[in-house]
């Protein structure tokens, strides 16, 4: 009864493979999904510099940091969005919501900093609680209901703060504090840049070190699988469009430092620029793949490519241009990528 | 042939006086106006493998559905180490000792052999770190994945840091049968686990079962093969029309008896 049907199991032939070398890269790159925006992130840094030397100088390399402040924080909401296979289309617009607000209470209402920088946060976690109920209780696509959530975001701000910008010296100290640089190595780094890396350390740390952090993956990966298993889908998903709530607060604290002013027509970009951000960063917008340090790079990719081209002279179209041929040759590459899955 | 009640008293391994530890009776079940199953009763005893056959629609996936939490049956009991249970949803049925590996597998493709196995139970580290900082004891599950991987004689999978993706079908099914068995697990139930896979690691996926039976934890597998259901069940559990027509095993009936039993030409 007990004797084996299976001829005795050499452990050395699942060594042998006969991969070719594409199929290693192919293998490497999945294993790894930070390694292609990594290696595109040196190429082009190198490429810029040859191209023109000031890429180099202290001030500029100061200035790509702090272009990517705003976009960089973003992006790590979305990432976590992204991970569980969802979109947040809205990020961007309920991130000036939150920047309006705080303005707005500041200086016409006259509430202190800490206060105001609260209500940011609250207004943050209202906007992700409504996409992520939307999402678990509607059972809404991530991508529909955070397009509408976007207009309503946006009219929301507008209405509110009619139409009119709240400039930083109306504000406290405080608000513009994000703003404030102070030098590293010769290079001024702003302290919102400081806040950004903190958001991605948190975050990353969080995602592979936690059981939140492999639940997130695992609902990305297969909703019924993870329901299988006993992971509460819905309480993960509503956790992570509130943490994206929390983030894009933080984002919006950066914003009014890094434009000394709050302005309601400043986000409309930031929405799909989070996203292209996440998807060149090697992130798989079929969820359960991906790095918040690979959307770091991705989010530094683009701010080198737009800071690159427009030293070498070139019209900022053609840095639109090249961001789009970007995020097409990223998301081709993780199609490609996915295929080492049986 | 036997009847039903002297095969079920004289080939249980416990012997006439055991308690079985997984007791269904009367098990009613509706959908609508079809009938799932229409008084079912069931008995798992320890150290046993138990075999569910029956043509499609006979009630086979219902049964254990009702058993595991995932339906609730309209009418009928179930007992688990003789004690009446009322699981409303898997996860009652999983904390109470009972796992089950799904036809589709209830793996995440992504994360590595040992995050599968510690999927919704992960272990936190000692102290602050794990209470305050809720970070989970990575070191710790992947050398118990390795432990419990070695005791169930899975030796094709030792590096419990490749994702899952990357196994072959076989390995996969492995992963999803070794993640139900290895937490002290009371029973474990496999919904068709052999049927999307080769002769090789079917063959595995089988001995994988007997090793489960062999260290004392009664296994019910739901099979269509029936040269398997034969090498690897104590007892085999037919189903017909919603209803056991018989409980019979491998020594009292041939496969041929077995398949007319179940497709109705023959009384059980
Ligand atoms: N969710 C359901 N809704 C309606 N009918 C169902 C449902 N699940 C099972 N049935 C019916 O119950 C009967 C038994 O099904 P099932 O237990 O899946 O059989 P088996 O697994 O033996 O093939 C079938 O007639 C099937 O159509
Ligand atoms: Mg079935």
């Amino acid at each position: 009864m007990s004797t084996s049907m299976l001829p005795a199991h050499d452990p050395a032939l699942e060594f042998l493979d006969h991969r070719t070398p594409i199929d290693r890269a192919r293998g490497l790159l999945h294993r790894y999904p930070a390694l292609s925006p990594a290696i595109v992130l040196v190429v082009s840094v190198i490429v810029f510099g040859f191209l023109n030397d000031r890429f180099w100088a202290p001030g500029n390399l100061s200035l790509i940091t702090q272009q990517v402040a705003v976009v960089g924080t973003l992006a790590v909401a979305q990432t976590l969005v992204i991970l569980t296979a969802g979109i947040d289309l809205s990020v961007g617009s309920a991130m000036v919501l939150a920047s309006m607000v705080i303005a707005q209470v500041t200086s016409a209402a006259g509430v202190p900093a800490v206060p105001a920088l609260m209500i940011g946060l609250v207004v943050g976690l209202a906007t992700g609680g409504l996409n992520g109920l939307l999402v678990t209780r509607l059972k809404l696509p991530p991508f529909i209901a955070t397009l509408g959530t976007l207009n309503i975001f946006l009219a929301i701000t507008l209405l509110y703060s009619r139409g009119a910008t709240v400039r930083g010296a109306e504000m406290p100290s405080l608000m513009t504090w994000t703003g404030t640089t102070f030098p590293v190595f010769g290079v001024r780094i702003s302290t919102g840049v400081l806040l950004m890396l903190g958001a991605y350390l948190l975050v990353a740390l969080v995602l592979s070190r936690t059981a939140w952090g492999t639940h997130v993956y695992a609902v990305g990966d297969d909703k019924d699988a993870a329901r299988l298993s006993g992971i509460s889908v819905n309480r993960v998903l509503l956790s992570v469009y509130l943490s994206a709530g929390a983030i894009l607060a933080l984002a919006a604290w950066i914003q009014i430092g890094r434009s000394n002013a709050a302005s309601p027509n400043v986000g409309v970009d930031l929405n799909l620029d989070s996203i292209t951000a996440v998807v060149i960063g090697g992130t798989s917008l079929f969820g359960g793949r991906g790095t918040v340090w690979g959307t770091l790079l991705g989010a530094l990719i683009v701010g080198v490519f737009r800071n690159g081209l427009s030293l070498a002279g070139l019209d900022v179209l053609y840095q639109t241009l090249a961001v789009g041929v970007l995020v097409i040759i990223a998301v081709s590459l993780d199609q490609w990528i996915r295929k080492v899955r049986k | 042939m036997t009847t039903i009640d002297a095969t079920t008293q004289t080939d249980r391994p416990g012997g006439p006086a055991t308690t079985p530890i997984l007791e269904a009776h009367g098990l009613v079940k509706t959908f609508g106006r079809v009938v799932g199953l229409d008084g079912v009763d069931l008995e798992l005893y320890r150290g046993e493998v138990l075999a569910i056959i029956g043509d499609n629609g006979a009630g086979k996936s219902t049964l254990i559905k009702c058993l595991t939490g995932a339906e609730i049956p309209d009418r009928g009991g179930i007992l688990l180490d003789g004690k009446p249970v009322h699981f409303k949803r898997p996860q009652d049925a999983r904390t109470a000792g009972i796992e089950t590996v799904y036809q589709t597998l209830a793996v995440a493709p992504s994360l590595d052999v040992a995050s599968n196995l510690f999927l919704g139970r992960e272990v936190r580290r000692k102290g602050v770190l794990g209470s305050v900082f809720r970070m989970t004891d990575r070191a710790g599950m992947r050398e118990r994945a390795r432990r419990e991987l070695r005791e169930l004689g899975i030796s094709t999978l030792q590096d419990v840091t490749v994702p899952v993706e990357n196994l072959s079908g076989g390995q996969r099914q492995a992963v999803a049968v070794a993640r139900a068995a290895a937490f002290g697990s009371k029973v474990v139930v496999l919904d068709e686990p052999t049927a999307a896979l080769g002769v090789r690691e079917s063959g595995q996926v089988l001995e994988l079962v007997r090793t489960l039976r062999d260290k004392g934890v009664p296994v019910i597998i739901i099979s269509h093969n029936m040269p398997q259901v034969f090498e690897v069940a104590d007892r085999i559990h037919i189903q017909r029309l919603g209803k056991r027509v018989a409980t019979i095993t491998p020594k009292s009936h041939t496969m041929t008896e077995a398949v007319a039993i179940m497709t109705g030409a023959a009384e059980a």
